[in-house]
């Protein structure tokens, strides 16, 4: 039952052939016989999760009209809030905090009978690649528990490659949607930036983060899509318009007379051979299908990582201001007359870990009278060009592909003292978020060297996201004609009870 | 104390004034939030996720607080930036709940305006100009409260409290432009500055403009250089300047402290200075010498504000009319002179004079009325004009009651004092008081009658052509009636009834 998809949990929901409760129950029962392994949970809500998976049960018992997805498990990234249920971004500064509202995101899932299983876990504050920078131990990957799953939401992907859940939210400022999808051999998708409210959100990089859909298919994450996104009028960068026709796009998988670009700039040095070799074979299938595969140019996106190191934790250095042990989250040394200065001062050099600190400082130089202009200021010019190479390069293809990731899951420990190596796994993926743009990765085999999975990306132009659910929907269909069976039939099974 | 007068100070520098004043928009949502604005709530229950900077939480702009920041600057005759930006102002303190506060830095809503003030001079009557340099808008702080201690601040108190009500309650600044040129009458021209701007600000009707609740707030920058030189001296800002009469003070006071020492060849210090209420001087705070890097960048939870242009000439359009010239309007209509007017502005009675009047009372009357015995009355009470319980309604029907003849000015006295009391309408305290005119003849000449046989010498003095004689009888007879008739009546028929011709 754990292995299926969404779409089907929910056609076995909807035939009676099972409860919530019942796919509820599995779901907890596996993380309860996996989790000590893959680690991707932070909070498992055993008892919120059976409630609402009760609430779905008896709705539907009730005959009333309830949303595709109603019952089915998902598992939330560790950042966005919900009420009464712990959120720690993966930090210590906010163990224990238990949100007193929902995130939009979470009130659209509630509101659409999701069930949400428990929190996962991420890089402290969405920061870095590996999960290895959350304050409460790094998540495995399912493929090889040596290694990483992709962060920052590692566990997420992780959740959904080891079939602890159907479903996953993740949020992507950089890449932490489809670098961690890539790595576990899992779709992940990255909206048009507006296209699902960030209210909730605890922000890392307010003009990057966006939340969105994570699961084993094309399909179960252009459902999830259309559950979480719309405008909001709580987020004011939001985007008021009609939320893109994602279902009806996977569902179709129609790539006849599309042009598909391929980013010149997005392959060859750097990236691992057989990287190379699966991106190549994927871009035959879509030209069988009846795509025209084009190759176009963004000469500006080798600028992206280094003006993208510099507006991110600029942001980040300000939104993180907040965590001062005045209002929630810990307070360290708090007696004998402290004043709130030092109080403030000893609790953020306890409560962050060493990757946020740097950021942090990261930041405030960039942003400092007399450097703002060459740093901050230069990298805003970059971001411009970067969206004006996307605009050209949309000129030319509806939308355009890259390989998700240079290299495949790299081994826990082989980057923590390498920060610049670690930063280089975003490379593909962090234009996207520059220009604001939807993204997504979808799997498309495993390495021969290593066995491990490939992620191949799909761009497509703000609020033309159907367009990258078209793209994914058809390549999957070839793929899973060719192999006979869904990639993550190959990871290994650990030692579950399924 | 100061060894230097104000005439040695202007007789070799000249002051150069820069003005920042804060006003608290009347809006009833916070700038970000949809919290209440209403002052003087319980501590800390007027918040919500996004006041409290909790983790998630995002910001979204008042509409309304808007509107009224562009009202502000359209009065102040400043052009609206078609595209204006929110942006992060980054530094950390305990009552601001996000470490930052979103302000506006280098695309201000609102740029570029002027306001006219004018001032009694030796020679007359003189107006300045004060240039606006920009209109912005921001958000509030919270307030610390520090417990123990002796001085109410936060060094050598036990502990503090934190209040978050007054977080993100919207605030606009309004920042001149240097303002030189007014020589000797620098305070005066700050004070009348400050002044015509909350009148402005009042008739649009965006802020309550209590300075005293801190509505309004004036920092006073001041600086003074050599006359003849056109290189600024270095400014001192003064904060918690919370009057009109503390603007005229700070500045005055500023001007010697800075004469004072660039005259021992002292540095003035580029500083924060508050101002102290009970002496008139400034005390040092906190030295901008080692500038704050605030770290300013566009705030990106916020897309720019990009006000329709019809809009802006609809708002335009709705501008009420500027105060200096209503003065001058109602000063002719009324034919008020100089002295009185200046009165009644002083005593901030014009508008409910206005009122009064609208309501079909006679100017004079009405002014009369409101600038003397009610004034004394709140005067007496210690309380603002606008704290009694009197309106101009109130006010009118008396004012109609005595030209109708019903009333007596005296009588009018106790009127009011009763309606303050809070006895009710006029008509109410009249019917309990009891009060009434005696204009019942027969009444009247019960009394006369009674008054002539007790004091029958006087009488005969009358009735024999010593009409001076008459006085003493009629104030008998008003005493009589209790002061209710009418002393014209009683004298008449006093005089019939002796048998001597009313004249
Ligand atoms: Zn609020």
């Amino acid at each position: 039952m754990i292995k299926n998809s969404a779409a089907e949990m929910a056609q076995s929901l909807a035939s009676g052939a099972t409860t919530s409760v019942a796919l509820t129950q599995a779901h907890l029962d596996r993380i309860a016989d996996v989790d000590s392994k893959v680690r991707a949970f932070l909070h498992v809500d055993t008892e919120g999760a059976l409630k609402q998976a009760a609430d779905a049960d008896a709705a539907r018992a009730r005959g009333e009209k309830l949303s595709p997805l109603a019952g089915v498990p998902l598992a939330l990234k560790d950042v966005l809030v919900q009420k009464d249920v712990p959120t720690t971004c993966g930090s210590k500064i906010l163990e224990g905090w238990r949100p007193p509202y929902d995130s939009t995101v979470v009130s659209k899932l509630k509101n659409a009978g999701v069930v949400i299983l428990g929190k996962t876990n991420m890089d402290e504050f969405a920061m870095g690649s590996s999960t290895e920078n959350s304050a409460y131990g790094p998540t495995h990957n399912p493929w090889d528990l040596t290694r990483i799953p992709g962060g920052s939401g590692g566990g997420s992907s992780a959740a959904l490659a080891a079939f602890e859940a159907p479903l996953a939210i993740g949020t992507d400022t950089g890449g932490s949607i489809r670098q961690p999808a890539a790595v576990t051999g899992t779709v992940g998708v990255k909206p048009t930036y507006g296209g699902v409210s960030r209210y909730g959100l605890v922000a890392f990089s307010s003009s990057l983060d966006q939340a969105g859909p994570c699961a084993r298919t094309v399909l179960d994450t252009a459902l999830l899509h259309e559950v979480i996104a719309g405008h909001d009028p709580k987020d004011s960068t939001s985007i008021n318009a009609p939320v893109p026709q994602v279902v009806a796009a996977a569902k179709s998988g129609d790539v006849k007379g599309m042009k598909i670009g391929v980013v010149k700039e997005l392959n060859g040095d750097g990236y691992q051979s057989g990287v190379r070799q699966r991106f190549e074979e994927s871009l035959e299938l879509l030209a069988q299908a009846g795509a025209e595969i084009v190759e176009v140019s963004a000469p500006n996106f080798e600028y992206a990582l280094a003006a993208y190191y510099l507006i991110a934790p600029s942001e980040a250095s300000s939104n993180l201001a907040r965590f001062d042990a005045m209002r929630y989250g810990l307070r360290v040394g708090d007696a004998d007359g402290a004043s709130a200065e030092s109080v403030m001062n000893m609790t953020r050099e306890v409560g962050f870990g060493r990757e946020v600190k740097r950021r942090i400082l990261l930041g405030t130089y960039a942003l400092s009278s007399g450097y703002y202009d060459a740093y901050y200021g230069s990298a805003q010019k970059v971001r411009t060009l970067i969206t004006q190479d996307f605009n050209n390069a949309f000129a030319k293809c509806d939308v355009m592909v890259s390989p998700t990731c240079p290299t495949t899951a790299f081994k826990i420990g082989e980057k923590t003292n390498d920060p610049l190596a670690m930063y280089l796994n975003d490379i593909a993926t962090i234009p996207v978020n520059m220009a604001g743009i939807g993204g997504m990765s979808l799997p498309c085999g495993v390495a021969p060297e290593d066995g491990l999975p490939v992620g191949f990306q799909i761009m497509s132009p703000v609020m033309q996201d159907q367009r990258m659910y078209s793209v994914g929907a058809a390549l999957e269909a070839a793929l899973l004609s060719k192999w006979g069976a869904p990639l993550l039939s190959q990871a290994p099974s650990l030692g579950g009870a399924a | 104390m100061s060894a230097l007068t104000y005439e040695d100070v202007i007789s070799k520098y000249e002051p150069v004034l820069g003005l920042e004043v804060h006003v608290e928009l009347n809006t009833n949502s916070k700038m970000f939030c949809g919290c209440s604005t209403v002052f003087g709530a319980e501590p800390n229950t007027q918040t919500c996720p996004v006041c409290l900077a909790l983790p998630g939480a995002l910001p979204v702009v008042n509409e309304k607080a808007i509107e009224s920041t562009i009202l502000i600057g359209l009065a102040l005759n400043c052009s609206i930036a078609p595209f204006s930006r929110f942006a992060r102002k980054n530094y950390f303190y305990p009552d601001m709940p996000k470490n930052f506060q979103i302000s506006q830095y280098d695309e201000p809503i609102c740029v570029d305006g002027y306001v006219d003030v004018e001032i009694e001079t030796d020679e007359g009557p003189k107006s300045f100009r004060i240039e606006i340099e920009r209109v912005h808008m921001e958000e509030d702080t919270g307030k610390s409260l520090h417990v123990g201690g002796s001085t109410g601040r936060i060094h050598g108190a036990d502990y503090s409290l934190l209040d978050y009500n007054r977080a993100g309650i919207p605030l606009v600044e309004i920042v001149t432009k240097i303002v030189p040129g007014t020589g000797k009458y620098a305070p005066e021209v700050a004070k009348a500055y400050v002044a015509e701007l909350r009148d402005i600000l009042r008739a649009l009707g965006v802020s309550d403009v209590k300075m005293e609740q801190g509505s309004l707030r004036c920092d006073a920058n001041v600086s003074l250089r050599l006359i003849g030189s056109d290189v600024l001296g270095t400014r001192s800002e003064t904060k918690n300047v919370n009057s009109l009469r503390s603007v005229e003070r700070a500045v005055r006071g500023e001007m010697i402290r800075h004469a004072e020492r660039l005259n021992k060849g002292e540095k003035v210090v580029q500083e924060t200075r508050h101002f102290q209420e009970d002496t008139g001087l400034t005390r040092s705070g906190r030295s901008k010498e080692q500038a704050e890097d605030y770290r300013y960048f566009p705030e990106p939870d916020l897309v720019p504000v990009a006000p329709d242009a019809q809009w802006i000439e609809k708002l335009r359009a709705s501008l009420p009319e500027r105060p200096s010239l209503r003065r001058k309007r109602l000063q002719e209509q009324w034919s008020v002179p100089d002295k009185e007017m200046a009165a009644m502005i002083n005593a901030d009675v014009l508008n409910i004079v206005e009122e009064t009047v609208l309501l079909g009372a006679d100017p004079t009357k009405a002014r009369s009325w409101w600038l003397g015995e009610i004034s004394r009355l709140a005067n007496e009470k210690e309380v603002a004009i606008s704290g009694l319980a009197i309106s101009a309604k109130d006010v009118a029907d008396i004012v109609a009651l005595v030209a109708q003849g019903e009333l007596t000015d005296k009588l009018a006295r106790g009127v009011v004092e009763g309606v303050i009391a809070g006895e009710g309408t006029p008509a109410e305290v009249i019917a309990s008081r009891g009060i009434k005119v005696v204009n019942d003849d027969g009444a009247l000449m019960a009394a006369i009658e009674k008054v002539c046989s007790e004091q029958s010498e006087t009488a005969d003095k009358v009735r024999n052509g010593h009409l001076p004689a008459a006085g003493a009888l009629i104030g008998a007879v008003m005493k009589e009636t209790k002061g209710q008739a009418d002393a014209a009546r009683v004298r008449e028929l006093l005089l019939g009834h002796l048998g001597q011709a009313a004249n």
